[in-house]
């Protein structure tokens, strides 16, 4: 079995975030770069299930021009056998990147691919339930555990006030969540080793899907910020405030 | 297109859950017709609260065949058929909504919009990027919109006045391609949910330890509250994983959030920063928290906390006691 791990760019989760004045954007020059948490959740995923012989074969995939080769060497370096890029200057939309993520399991013969649940950049959730339609396979969405059981795969999901446990036939699309695992620390000769390794490249133009941009950014802007209050001194100030001030108790 | 929207309601069960109505009061903003779907078997008290809502002009039901629980994959083509009626399609984005709604986009080739917390006009919604550190307005170009919404920027809708029809659907089949093998809800000890709770309290790192953690349960049954945690907490296992308040976890915005042992990440502060008054308990005065409360008290959670619990005690003592005749 192959399974099909997309990992994106993206500004690392420790980089505090600034709002372009312009309001253009977020600025993104000479700023850390990383993959995905979520996506290095799914990639560790992918591997341990390799790793226990249940599949074959862990593709890592990514889109964007050659700045994203750096993901695609982390991917190698934490195990993945083959790193492939799709060519495309500017970042599509989810709708897009579902569209050559579908092109890429059709031509791969992939039977399972495992996404991080969202982008921490984009935050939209989309791709992986996208894929899924796509493909008119099975989903299942922000697994916190993953076993492989024969023809279906076992997923425990985390939903509003609980887990549900949910069993797929394969292929399947499945998205990983926070507590899946933790990521496999990468070792410096694995690194390097990473560095010599081919990347494939794919032109998104070949693959036959439109990438156009349906959304247009109007701007792009700080969030109202809450000013600071007092510091009470005990808490009989604490309760007169809540309770006379504040009215909420 | 004439403005026409259809909200799926995505409550689990009982009456019509907040995050819907906030929905609601997002699709009535759009301007149009507002009619709402409604999933699996409608009891009647939703039926019934659901009728209630006022600018609603029709409720869908839609059954389903067996009893096992609804998969997206064998909804989303069901509602495909539904979309050619609607200029927008809106729904809550709770778990349901998050695994639902790109599943249905992508059927009808539309990009949805995730996590919508302001509507500008039919086709322009604001909706935060980068865990809620920026916010972006987008004016997508398309022949209909399907939006999650973000129920905590929406006012829940009032369940009165109204006056709408009913209709049900031939109920769905379905495929079985993926079947629900378990499901393990969190106990609710009578206390509110965290998305619908109008308190919330949340510990950190600080309580330092699950059993400590249980310090926060009589300050909740006195207020009425719900508890969250800070994922430091849920991570170091002093909670568990569905109480987690933050960017990975739930968007709250209770009246009252206060926050014991919480230092204050950006990640936690994504969670809960639209709440109407915040409150900090923290041993550190510099902890990034004391920030964005508006009210902040220095000290050790583990004084601070069992006297502000008897003071409220005490008070809600005095206001029964004074309430009655005498």
């Amino acid at each position: 079995m192959k399974i099909l791990v997309p990992v994106k760019r993206v500004i690392d989760y420790n980089v505090h975030i600034r709002v372009r004045e312009d309001g253009s954007g977020v600025e993104t020059q000479d700023v850390r770069m990383s993959m995905n948490p979520f996506d290095e959740i799914a990639m560790e995923a992918a591997l341990r299930l390799r790793e226990s012989g249940a599949a074959a074969e862990v593709i890592g995939v990514s889109i964007g021009g050659e700045a994203v080769q750096d993901v695609l060497r982390t991917s190698l370096a934490m195990g993945a056998d083959r790193a492939l890029r799709i060519d495309l200057a500017e970042a599509p939309e989810p709708l897009a990147v579902a569209r050559l993520l579908e092109q890429v399991v059709r031509r791969e013969s992939v039977q399972l691919a495992i996404l991080g649940k969202q982008a921490i950049d984009g935050d939209s959730n989309q791709v992986g339930q996208m894929l899924a339609a796509l493909l008119d396979w099975p989903q299942a969405t922000f697994a916190s555990d993953i076993e492989i059981e024969g023809t279906e795969i076992r997923v425990t999901r985390e939903i509003d006030g609980g887990l549900q446990t949910v069993a797929a036939e394969l292929p399947a699309v499945v998205t990983a969540d926070l507590r899946l695992n933790e990521p496999r620390f990468v070792k410096l000769p694995a690194i390097m080793r990473a560095k010599k390794q081919p990347i494939a490249t794919l032109k998104a133009e070949d693959l036959g899907v439109d990438t156009s941009p349906r959304a247009e950014v109007l701007r792009v802007s700080r969030p109202p910020e809450r000013t600071p209050g007092i510091r009470v001194a005990d808490v009989d100030e604490l309760v007169e405030k809540l309770r006379f001030e504040a009215e909420v108790i | 297109m004439t403005v026409r929207t259809l909200v799926i309601d995505t409550s689990a069960k009982g009456e019509v859950e907040k995050s819907t109505r906030s929905a609601i009061t997002a699709a009535t903003g759009i301007g149009g017709a507002v009619d709402i779907l409604v999933l699996g078997p409608c009891d009647e008290t939703r039926e019934m609260s659901l009728r209630q809502i006022s600018g609603v002009s029709r409720i869908l039901v839609l059954g389903v065949e067996g009893d096992s629980p609804l998969m997206a994959e064998d909804l989303a083509p069901v509602l495909v058929d539904l979309l050619g009626w609607y200029s927008h399609v809106l729904a809550a984005s709770t778990s349901f909504g998050k695994d639902l709604l790109p599943r249905l986009a992508a059927l009808a080739d539309i990009q949805m919009v995730s996590e919508v917390i302001a509507i500008e006009g039919p086709d322009t919604f604001v909706r935060p990027i980068y865990a809620g550190n920026a916010l972006a307005t987008v004016r997508v170009r398309q022949s209909r919109q399907i939006l999650s919404i973000r129920s905590t920027a929406f006012k829940a809708c009032e369940v009165t006045g109204g006056e709408s029809t009913l209709e049900r659907l031939p109920s769905l089949k379905p495929r079985h391609r993926t079947r629900q093998t378990g499901l393990q809800l969190m106990e609710q000890n009578d206390r509110p949910t965290l998305e619908s709770a109008s308190t919330v309290i949340s510990g950190g790192k600080a309580l330092g330890s699950g059993e400590n953690f249980r310090i926060l349960e009589s300050l909740a049954s006195e207020l009425g509250a719900a508890i969250g945690a800070s994922r430091a907490a849920v991570d170091l296992g002093f909670a568990p994983n569905d109480l987690q308040v933050g960017q990975t976890g739930k968007v709250v915005a209770p009246d009252l959030y206060i926050a014991v042992g919480i230092s204050g990440a950006i990640q936690h502060l994504a969670g809960m920063l639209e709440s109407r008054v915040i409150v900090a308990i923290n041993k550190d005065p510099d902890a990034p928290i004391f920030n964005v409360a508006d009210y902040g008290l220095v000290g050790d959670l583990f004084e601070v906390v069992p006297e502000l619990t008897q003071r409220i005690a005490a008070q809600r003592a005095e206001s029964i006691s004074g309430a009655s005749p005498a």
